[in-house]
């Protein structure tokens, strides 16, 4: 069974073939001043890497992918590119898109499997930058920073550098293995990555400020905060982040087969979880949403990919508590009914109870995925302004209330600032270590 | 329906299709093969000598992903025994009557040999002759194929030794490796050729394998020039077709060859002048299969212009192809752009700014990116229509001049008379 259970773990979209991908790169028309790459937030030159697998200039392909983007192997399989790239692509209007997605990849496993180390670490310029988290942010940054001659460290929490991408996509979209290469691809750049080194634990916000010159902070979010519920302690309640998490780590537990399992919040990190309970074998698995259709917030391919996985929604329900049995397993969820009242304050209409209306699944387990908790205490152990966790900067400079200290990636998404994706996580990456160049180099550098 | 029979100088076939002389038509077995799949004549493999070919024989180019753009050969004429293909042709003729077939030649250039040869293929019932004066590797390095194509004396010479003893119309097949192909459409007509077939392949080079450095082909590491053809080489095949169909010395009909790989194709060629066209690398691109819609296209074409014959269509175009002096210097058209049809590539405007005229302007309206051609500067070089990938974004328009008419010539007449 589990091996099995393995399978369905295993990415799910095959790489194209050479003859697909040859197809699809001569049907790219190469356009000038092109829409896809003003659509890429780290402004991938398109045309140019995809004209580079027609003429089979394979490691011009991947050069030109991963120096705009440093995670660009990861982007290509988690990148909403119906919104990006292919929804720009000018074929759009005459026949289809081209996938460049799926080129992306081709190009990216291009270089994972043939060994090829693609960027050069610059000439030592004697200063040091300490970055906290290695996710999208953070090793973007370390990787430009390291080019640029840093001496670069980044203080990683986890046992495994990566961030999200090592630990929050699920496996079938993004395996290990492309992750570990790009962290492989930083780390031969002379950054040393201080993995199980949880910053304020192991080493303090203090000590990194006094060490180094300059310090970026990408530690992106935390766990799904608590429902607030009756129950929530009891056993088959998961965080949807560490669930995913344990996927990833290979632990797959067969504890789910032929269970029912209700997940609550409508984001993508909801479908993570809903999809891996499917994958786990779960007989039912719905997601619960207090809104509706129109109001949730996970990608519409991520909704498709979820109905088609089987997964069932409830809209307009919310938990109320759940209910356990005399050994403290979960066996039930009482939920209510609602409807939108009013709009609120963000523009939102509100999601009102409608009183009576209480029922009970039958649930063995119960998913929560309405958000995730910010680490304030880390945000203030290096006295930065915040405002509710979300780090305030300068969107321009990056910079936070400590002019040493930057910030990108999900530690500043929040409140209207910054983005949730992974892409742009990465370019926020590249702009702090640009912006702390343009703060540290010598002004003998300056033209 | 229309009639697409043709009588290319007394040699009738059910359809102006043959397959030229080349690998397809190498057999009874697969020209009867061929006739059954559709097509209207054949022009057997070349008969001569018997020769010894090499291994390693064909490339092909391709473009962007598209294979078999062009193709490049180095096998010679047949090498199997004349008796062999004789008896074949033979057979193929009692089993298909009303097939063309036709023999193509090649021997020494001796009158002799000639007559020899000429009275054996035609004692086997073949409709007509065609001598192989083109095929430009291996059989020209001992003063064949087109050795002997590229020597206006030669060719005459030869034609006249055939003429003297055959009885079936005669067709001298021509090589494009020569400067001006009138000069040897002419001299096969002086020659007394009944017709001229063209072109035969061009002198060529695949390629060079980037990680062994081998030409492609390569016979155990070493290569030779070959004979291109292919659909890349139809522009060069339809002009030398359309300079001899103009040429008032080369009065005789016309088997148009190069690059046909339709009935659109073979279409221009009978508009410029061929009478019927000959096809190989279509067909060992895609097997025999492939004259089912050359036949069917080109009824329907037939049909919609509400022509009975295809033969009506010989030559309609050959007298709009003249020379540069005579052109239209006040003839004036420019781009338009269709916004609304357009997808913004930009290719246009990359395209004029950096190797045209710079006259196609990107700007937005009200927030949608458009393009607009600027009349005065626009030069009407087509470039833009030609490198937009969506049909009817880009229209060539005629901008009526106030100027009469005038050609060069004309206008260097004129200019003559007022210094006189």
């Amino acid at each position: 069974m589990s091996s099995q259970l393995e399978r369905n773990f295993v990415e799910m979209t095959a790489r194209m073939t050479k003859n697909e991908a040859m197809d699809e790169a001569n049907r790219c028309l190469y356009c000038y001043d092109a829409p896809c790459i003003t659509a890429c937030p780290t402004s991938i030159q398109v045309p140019n890497f995809i004209k580079k697998i027609a003429s089979n200039n394979m490691k011009g392909s991947a050069m030109t992918i991963m120096e705009a983007n440093p995670i660009g192997a990861s982007c290509a399989r988690v990148c909403p590119t119906e919104v990006l790239c292919e929804g720009a692509c000018v074929l759009n209007a005459s026949t289809k898109p081209i996938k460049i997605g799926q080129l992306q990849r081709y190009a990216t496993d291009w270089a994972i499997d043939s060994g090829v180390q693609l960027f050069k670490q610059g000439e030592a310029n004697g200063q040091k930058v300490a970055i906290v988290g290695s996710g999208p942010a953070g090793l973007s940054a370390a990787r430009e920073l390291s080019r640029l001659g840093y001496s670069v460290t980044i203080f990683e929490a986890e046992a495994k550098a990566g961030g999200l991408n090592a630990y929050g996509i699920v496996s079938f979209r993004l395996p290990n293995d492309v992750v570990e290469w790009e962290v492989d691809q930083v780390v031969k750049l002379g950054v040393e990555i201080k993995t199980n080194t949880r910053v304020g634990v192991d080493i303090s916000a203090d000590e990194i400020l006094a060490q180094y010159d300059s310090v970026i902070l990408a530690v992106g979010m935390g766990a799904v905060p608590n429902l607030g519920i009756i129950g929530e302690e009891l056993d088959g309640v998961h965080d949807a982040i560490k669930f995913v998490k344990d996927t990833k780590m290979g632990v797959l537990t067969e504890e789910l087969i032929g269970k029912r399992v209700a997940v609550i919040g409508a984001g993508n990190t909801a479908i993570d979880g809903a999809t891996c309970a499917v994958r786990l074998g779960a007989s039912e698995v719905d997601i619960l949403y207090r809104r509706t259709e129109k109001e949730m917030t996970a990608y519409q391919y991520e909704y498709e990919f979820a109905k088609q996985d089987g997964v069932g929604f409830k809209w307009l329900t919310a938990p109320k508590q759940i209910i356990g049995n005399e050994f403290g397993k979960v066996i039930g969820l009482e939920c209510v009914k609602m409807r939108l009242g009013e709009a609120g304050a963000d523009g939102r209409q509100r999601p009102e109870v409608i009183e009576g209306s209480e029922f009970v699944l039958e649930v063995d387990a119960v998913i929560k995925a309405i958000g995730q908790t910010r680490f304030v205490s880390l945000v203030e152990a290096f006295g930065l302004q915040h405002t509710d966790g979300v780090v305030d900067i300068d969107e321009t400079t990056m910079q936070t209330s400590n002019d040493k200290v930057f910030a990108c990636g999900d530690v500043v998404f929040g409140n209207g600032q910054g983005e949730a994706m992974v892409v742009t996580a990465a370019q926020q990456g590249k702009d702090a270590a640009y912006m702390i160049h343009e703060r540290l180099r010598k002004p003998s550098e300056i033209a | 329906m229309a009639d697409l029979r043709i009588d290319l100088a007394g040699i009738k076939s059910p359809n102006p299709f043959w397959l030229a002389s080349a690998p397809p038509t190498n057999s009874g077995y697969q020209v009867q093969r061929a006739f059954e799949a559709g097509w209207g004549g054949a022009v057997w493999k070349t008969l001569g000598e018997p020769i010894l070919n090499v291994s390693s024989r064909f490339a092909a180019v391709s473009f962007n992903g598209q294979r078999v753009a062009g193709f490049n050969n180095i096998e010679l004429i047949t090498d199997r025994p004349l008796e062999v293909n004789l008896q074949e042709i033979l057979e193929t003729k009692k089993r298909f009557p009303n097939h063309a077939i036709i023999a193509s030649l090649m021997v020494e250039p001796k009158q002799e040999k000639w007559h020899e040869i000429v009275k054996k293929v035609e004692a086997v019932g073949v409709d007509g002759l065609e001598l192989n004066f083109g095929c430009p590797h291996g059989m020209a390095e001992r003063g064949m194929g087109s050795a002997s194509g590229q020597v206006p004396e030669l060719v005459e010479r030869q034609t006249h030794w055939v003429k003297e003893v055959a009885r079936t119309p005669v067709i001298v097949k021509l090589t494009p490796n020569i400067t001006d192909i009138t000069m040897t459409a002419e001299a096969a007509v002086r020659g007394g050729a009944d017709a001229i077939s063209m072109i035969n392949t061009i002198n060529s080079l695949a390629g060079v394998d980037l990680d062994s450095w081998n030409t492609v082909p390569h016979v155990g590491g070493k290569g030779a020039h070959g004979g291109y053809c292919g659909p890349a080489v139809k522009p060069i095949a339809l002009n030398m077709v359309a300079e001899c169909a103009r040429n008032r010395f080369v009065n005789v009909p016309i088997s148009g060859i190069g690059g046909i790989s339709n009935w659109q194709d073979a279409a221009e060629f009978m508009l410029m002048g061929a009478t019927g066209v000959q096809v190989c690398t279509a067909a060992m691109h895609h097997g025999f299969s492939i004259v089912e819609d050359m036949i069917d296209g080109l009824n329907n074409y037939l049909d919609d212009k509400g022509i009975a014959s295809v033969m009506d269509l010989v030559g309609q175009s050959v007298q709009r192809y003249s020379n540069w002096g005579d052109l239209d210097l006040n003839y004036n058209i420019v781009a338009e752009i269709n916004n609304d049809v357009c997808i913004n590539c930009n290719k246009c405007h990359i395209a004029c700014e950096d190797t045209s005229h710079q006259c196609i302007d990107m700007y937005t309206e009200s927030g949608r990116p458009m393009l607009k051609v600027r009349e005065v500067d626009c030069v009407g070089c087509n470039l833009c229509a030609i490198v937009c990938p969506v049909d009817g974004a880009i229209s060539m328009v005629e901008r009526r001049s106030t100027i009469p008419p005038m050609t060069w010539n004309e206008r260097q007449s004129l200019i003559s008379n007022f210094s006189r």
